[in-house]
């Protein structure tokens, strides 16, 4: 856990728009380490997906690097699994068309990945609805099959942008708890961007609070919860987890108080 | 709890189920007595002579008409030569509305300089083209058919890329976080989710292509349903006329039936 998987360096990320340029993300620098669960909070059109996007490669950033040690010591960039904030299966294909889709576009469907998905299918329950449309699943169900097409890439980095928000919050808490599970399993990195405080508490090692836009890093918090088990209920009935939420609040409230002011 | 009440033997669903049934049987009927109720009356009006059976025939007449054509093989020859002339012209409209959209899609600032000029040929009346192509192209099936893909090309090509451009931004992010490229965003989410509406517009264009072709045949052909609606007016033979027209309303309920089936079977098949 000790080993820095990514570095990213003074990042910065500047638009231009037809009233002027919009300053997004200002001089961000943190490190993930391997097998570390990172959670990214901040108030709303902050920057927190621009960031995601950028470590993802889909955006450029205006300024700054972002570098890799890979576990094994090689420099290259990781494969990388994203989940967005819906589910966007598509329904023209059944399920199992649908957690190929990567491999496919890839073109790397060999029979080795063919086990994999089936292997995932199983794991995580989806095995006997493989040939369903998406539209005859739970909502809950849906969210395990985008998991096991962002798994399918068998990807060395997890990006994970508010991928609970659409759900209601019955099945956001238990989708939560399966897919916090589920990563912890396969000792993933991931990086969770997300508005709620108590998501980030319950599944992260880690928090990082970004400011309003130009979005800085306002601090850092790591988590250490006593726990009973390693459900994400059980970390919300943890006894220090007021005290972090209080923390959390505190960070964002004095951040919005500063930008009011 | 109230108990479900049963209606004689039946059960409330089964009343409601046979109530549909009843109902849907009803409209039918209704359909197809009205539809015998005016061919009754225009036949009545025609033999007692309220109307003139010479500028309005009668069902009768049409009948024998259709008889005395088939007869001579004129009608067989001129259908099969209309509905050939508005397949072709239709397949060609959907073939260069998908390749166009695609084209648009791919080139963004393409679109945008060519909209304003869409849009114009869109609302222009495309028969006022014809005499055009009949000086370019003659008079024939080539005039023809291109005066069929003229109606209906602009607008085809106008709802597929509007379509294609209703797609949802996060769907095509998605292709690229698991690494697309564009080529992949296109045959993974564009296409396949814009073939519902591909499948209405060709609904809406296989009406337009006959419009188009019967256009064309009127100034340029000496075959086909078109013509002998031209023909027969000219030669006071209202029978023919009458006849052409009736069937034009059937070729075009049914191509538009086989669209119709067509986009059910996609459905179910979804």
């Amino acid at each position: 856990m000790q080993q820095p998987f990514i570095h990213v360096k003074n990042i910065s990320y500047t638009y231009p728009g037809i009233e002027g340029e919009v300053e997004a993300i200002r001089d961000v620098s943190f490190q993930v380490y391997n097998g570390e669960f990172l959670a990214i909070v901040g108030p709303s059109g902050c920057g927190k997906s621009t960031l995601l996007s950028i470590i993802a490669r889909l955006l450029e950033p205006s300024g700054g690097t972002i570098s890799f040690q890979n576990p094994d010591g090689s420099l290259h960039y990781p494969r990388i699994g994203y989940m967005l904030q819906h589910d966007y299966l598509f329904e023209w294909r059944s399920i199992y068309r649908n957690v190929i889709l990567g491999p496919e576009i890839r073109k790397n469907f060999t029979p080795d990945t063919k086990e994999h998905i089936d292997r995932l299918l199983k794991d995580y329950g989806l095995y006997p609805f493989r040939d369903k449309k998406p539209s005859e699943l739970s909502g809950g169900m849906r969210q395990r099959a985008a998991l096991i097409r962002t798994l399918a890439i068998n990807p060395e980095l997890l990006l994970l942008d508010e991928p609970f928000s659409a759900l209601d919050y019955q099945t956001r808490l238990s989708v939560s708890d399966d897919i916090c599970k589920i990563i912890r399993s396969t000792g993933k990195t991931a990086i969770l961007i997300t508005h709620d405080l108590s998501e980030a508490i319950s599944m992260a090692d880690r928090i990082l609070v970004l400011t309003n836009r130009p979005s800085t890093i306002q601090a850092e918090i790591p988590i250490h919860l006593t726990l009973t088990d390693n459900s994400t209920l059980a970390a919300r009935g943890a006894p220090e987890f007021s005290a972090y939420f209080n923390q959390l609040w505190e960070e964002l409230y004095h951040e919005r108080k500063e930008t009011a002011g | 709890m109230k108990e479900k009440k049963p209606r004689g033997e039946l059960t409330t669903q089964e009343a409601f189920l046979l109530n549909h049934r009843r109902h849907k049987h009803k409209i039918l009927l209704l359909r197809t007595a009205l539809l015998i109720f005016f061919l009754c009356i225009w036949e009545l009006c025609a033999r007692s002579g309220i109307i003139d059976s010479f500028f309005f025939s009668s069902p009768s007449m049409v009948v024998q008409c259709c008889i005395k054509m088939t007869a001579d093989g004129t009608l067989f020859t001129n259908i099969g030569i209309t509905l050939a002339e508005t397949l072709i012209s239709f397949f060609l409209v959907i073939a260069i509305g998908i390749l166009s959209a695609t084209l648009l899609w791919y080139c963004k600032s393409a679109s945008e300089v060519l909209e304003p000029y869409l849009v114009i040929l869109n609302s222009l009346p495309k028969s006022a083209l014809a005499p055009l192509f009949i000086v370019w192209l003659g008079t024939g099936m080539k005039t023809i058919i291109v005066a069929g893909i003229s109606v209906a090309v602009f607008g085809c090509i106008i709802s597929i890329y509007t379509s294609f451009l209703q797609v949802d931004p996060e769907e095509m992010k998605l292709i690229y976080t698991l690494g697309g490229k564009k080529s992949d965003v296109f045959l993974k989410v564009v296409f396949p989710s814009s073939i519902p509406t591909i499948l209405s517009t060709m609904k809406v264009n296989i009406g337009l292509a006959l419009v188009g072709v019967i256009i064309g045949e009127f100034l340029a052909a000496r075959r086909g349903l078109g013509y002998l609606i031209i023909y027969g007016s000219q030669v006071f033979q209202l029978n023919m006329v009458i006849t052409s027209i009736l069937i034009l309303c059937l070729i075009a309920v049914l191509l538009y039936q086989g669209i119709r089936q067509l986009e059910k079977h996609y459905e179910r098949k979804l």
